[in-house]
């Protein structure tokens, strides 16, 4: 045990390693939380006493692996040769020539699963293997990380089982249908909202009973530390690669602004991570439904302290969203502290400008994208039209997955 | 006592400018016993074994009643829950009386007005998540439940080290609170543990949410164990622990017993204030002799 008691809110300082090996200086944004895994005064490590050791170790192994270069080659190889990567970013003329600024698209469409979320599976599902523990639990809003975690089960040989909320298993029932046929269970979650907040309650219940043998392998930059800093980590993969493209097509140039959807932000924080200490502008776009940062207060809820959707009395309300993916009413830590330092700022859009967005998107480019990232186009739409972002400026926007799994719905809403 | 959280005054977790807070005065120099460790070491000391029921709190309109007759059967303290909306730390049974009970309008506030009301001379302790005492801000929350009588505070997902910042205020306010140690603690943080513990020391008897277990896990004597190695306060033994034999196997090691679920279960089911406590009279028997 080597996290001393009684440090909450103030361990000490930041040890900037990773943004020193990019370069940056120590306490640099997005660089290294504190011991205690603090990103400001939000994050932390809010669980109860039966997982604490669990993330104490976690943390540990996390950071030998990512120091090891076996490790590292061992996920870099997986990443190329089995999920896709290096994905392309796309200039999207046409719907460049609507909005009246130069849009650039990060495909994570085309990673394998469809979606950004096997960069951070691979990675935890390695480390899982690499500790020791044959057994993943999930949890999933939309299905996407659902069905990548099942992938990454299904190629190391893991057992997996997927927390569901009642709610999305209907909505989502294509990707219930992926994550079985690739050998995982699902469990759908009839409490509460039936949807990702109480997905996330029961893969914890399970994880508290199961923490000996199981890893939780948690989808988005949330929980307790070190899930916000550690998928944060895994998924800066999309951010280091857009850099280095944008800059050979924009000749040498960084974008005007660089824009992502968020629920709990992964795809967000892979994004900005890679632009973090660029002029560029970060936006990230949330569901008027679930917009945690928008309408939300101080809370500590699934481990982390952060910014939540709550009443009064600090009781969680329902996220409501058309995209089961951002129906959560949480955000992860790190935005809440890049949104208190101003260094990223955050919009919400309803969803009908979603819908919108989403049909715009593949009449014009032929990209159908997944109704989390048409958030983010849906902000880009308003944004050009009304001024928020100036003519003629550069937009990097990340395509956080595709949209075959939503076209039934959106098939349902249209008609 | 909720009103929304103002971030740097009164925010849930506030920053010391400086200095961290285990240098400070409060924490390194523990208050005398309050009335919960109090009252449960002088049971302890007249030979009684501990038993201890949690009850939902708002959960029908006899709650108190419930209270009253858990008091007067032979409770020792009673740890009344004030129910959140996402209660990780608890299995089916609590859950749905947590839903229950919030359905049925139960707010932390019209809690602590009734238990102003209740009128029982044994100790309380309310059983919550953080973020209830958070919303409202550390001072004010423990204020209010010392006003409101509770002895003492139960957060499972606070583990000690995000603890300092409440424990200060609820320290300063008198109120107690409970540290959870768990089968996987490890025994450097045990003593940690049983150091910034006040009122007794809760052992997790079994890896797992609340709820009711066939048998009593082997963890759980093996927890009161180490437990009982490590602390002079008093040990109690929680979650998994279910019916009068199970109460009686783990008291042979530990000294006393919460029951949380095979109690709730029961009201959900109907028994009444009666039925309550002739449940706890029963748990009772296994170990009063």
């Amino acid at each position: 045990m080597t996290t001393p008691p009684f440090l909450g809110g103030q361990d000490g300082g930041p040890v900037a390693d990773a943004a020193a090996r990019r370069g940056a200086p120590a306490g640099t944004l997005m660089g290294r939380p504190t011991a205690g895994g603090r990103f400001g005064e939000f994050g932390g490590r809010y669980v109860p006493e039966s997982l604490v050791p669990a993330c104490v170790e976690l943390a540990a192994a996390f950071d030998e692996a990512w120091a090891d270069p076996t490790f590292r080659s061992h996920l870099d190889s997986l990443l190329a040769s089995y999920a896709g990567r290096p994905t392309p970013v796309t200039e999207c003329h046409r719907l460049s020539e609507q909005l009246g600024v130069r849009v650039l698209m990060k495909r994570e469409d085309l990673a394998h699963t469809g979606s950004h979320k096997i960069n951070n599976v691979l990675g935890q599902a390695l480390l899982a293997a690499r500790m020791g523990k044959g057994r993943l639990v999930a949890e999933t809003g939309a299905g996407q990380h659902g069905v990548a975690s099942a992938t990454a089960a299904a190629l190391l040989g893991l057992d997996c089982v997927v927390f569901m909320g009642e709610v999305d298993v209907e909505r989502q029932a294509l990707n219930v249908f992926r994550m079985r046929l690739l050998g995982a269970e699902v469990r759908p979650v009839s409490s509460g909202s039936r949807t990702l907040k109480d997905a996330v309650n029961e893969a914890l219940r399970d994880w508290v009973a199961t923490v000996e043998t199981t890893h939780y392998c948690i989808g988005s930059v949330m929980g307790p530390h070190p899930y916000p800093y550690m998928v944060r980590e895994l998924q800066r993969v999309v951010g280091d690669e857009a850099r280095g493209q944008c800059r050979a097509l924009l000749e040498g140039r960084d974008p005007d602004v660089v824009v992502a959807c968020i629920g709990g932000g992964s795809n967000a924080a892979g994004t900005f991570a890679g632009f973090v200490d660029t002029d560029a502008a970060l936006v990230g776009v949330e569901a008027a439904g679930g917009a945690a940062l928008g309408d939300g207060a101080p809370g500590v809820v699934h481990g982390m302290r952060s910014m939540f959707l709550q009443d009064e009395a600090g009781q969680i309300l329902e996220a409501h969203s058309i995209s089961a993916g951002l129906d959560y009413p949480g955000i992860g830590p790190e935005h809440a502290h890049l949104a208190a330092t101003g260094r990223a700022t955050y919009h919400a859009v309803e969803d009908a400008e979603v819908l919108d967005a989403f049909r715009l998107l593949a009449a014009t480019e032929g990209i159908i994208p997944a109704l989390e990232p048409a958030h983010a186009v849906a902000w880009l739409v308003r944004a050009a039209r009304t001024g928020g972002v100036a003519p003629g400026s550069t937009v990097l926007i990340t395509m956080s997955g595709r949209g075959d799994k939503d076209v039934a719905q959106v098939m349902e809403m249209l008609s | 006592m909720r009103t929304p959280a103002t971030p740097a005054s009164a925010g849930p977790v506030q920053r010391a400018t400086s200095g961290p807070v285990a240098g400070s005065a409060p924490a390194g120099v523990p208050p005398p016993p309050g009335k919960l460790e109090s009252r449960l070491r002088e049971a302890r000391a007249s030979g009684r074994k501990l038993v201890v029921p949690y009850l939902t709190g708002g959960l029908g309109d006899d709650w108190l009643d419930t209270l009253r007759a858990l008091a007067a059967a032979g409770a020792d303290a009673i740890e009344v829950g004030i129910p959140f909306s996402d209660p990780v730390m608890d299995g089916p049974t609590i859950q749905e009386a947590s839903a229950r009970a919030l359905r049925e309008g139960a707010t932390p506030h019209s809690i602590l007005d009734a238990l102003r009301r209740a009128d029982v001379d044994v100790p309380i302790a309310v059983m919550t998540y953080y973020n209830l005492v958070a919303r409202a801000g550390h001072r004010r929350s423990a204020s209010e439940l010392a006003a409101a009588g509770v002895a003492g505070a139960i957060l499972p997902d606070l583990p000690v080290d995000e603890a300092g910042p409440w424990v200060e205020a609820a320290d300063a306010a008198g109120v107690e609170t409970v540290l959870l140690a768990a089968p996987t603690t490890p025994d450097e943080r045990l003593r940690t543990i049983c150091a910034r513990s006040r009122g007794f020391l809760y052992a997790v008897g079994v890896l797992g949410v609340t709820g009711e277990r066939r048998e009593l896990a082997a963890s759980a004597r093996e927890i009161a164990r180490r437990c009982k190695a490590a602390t002079d306060l008093p040990v109690l033994v929680g979650v998994g622990v279910s019916n009068a034999e199970q109460v009686r196997e783990v008291c042979e090691v530990a000294d006393g017993v919460v029951v949380g679920s095979a109690l709730v279960r029961r009201l959900l089911d109907g028994a009444g204030p009666d039925g309550a406590g002739e449940f706890l009279a029963e748990l009772r028997a296994g170990v009063d002799r």
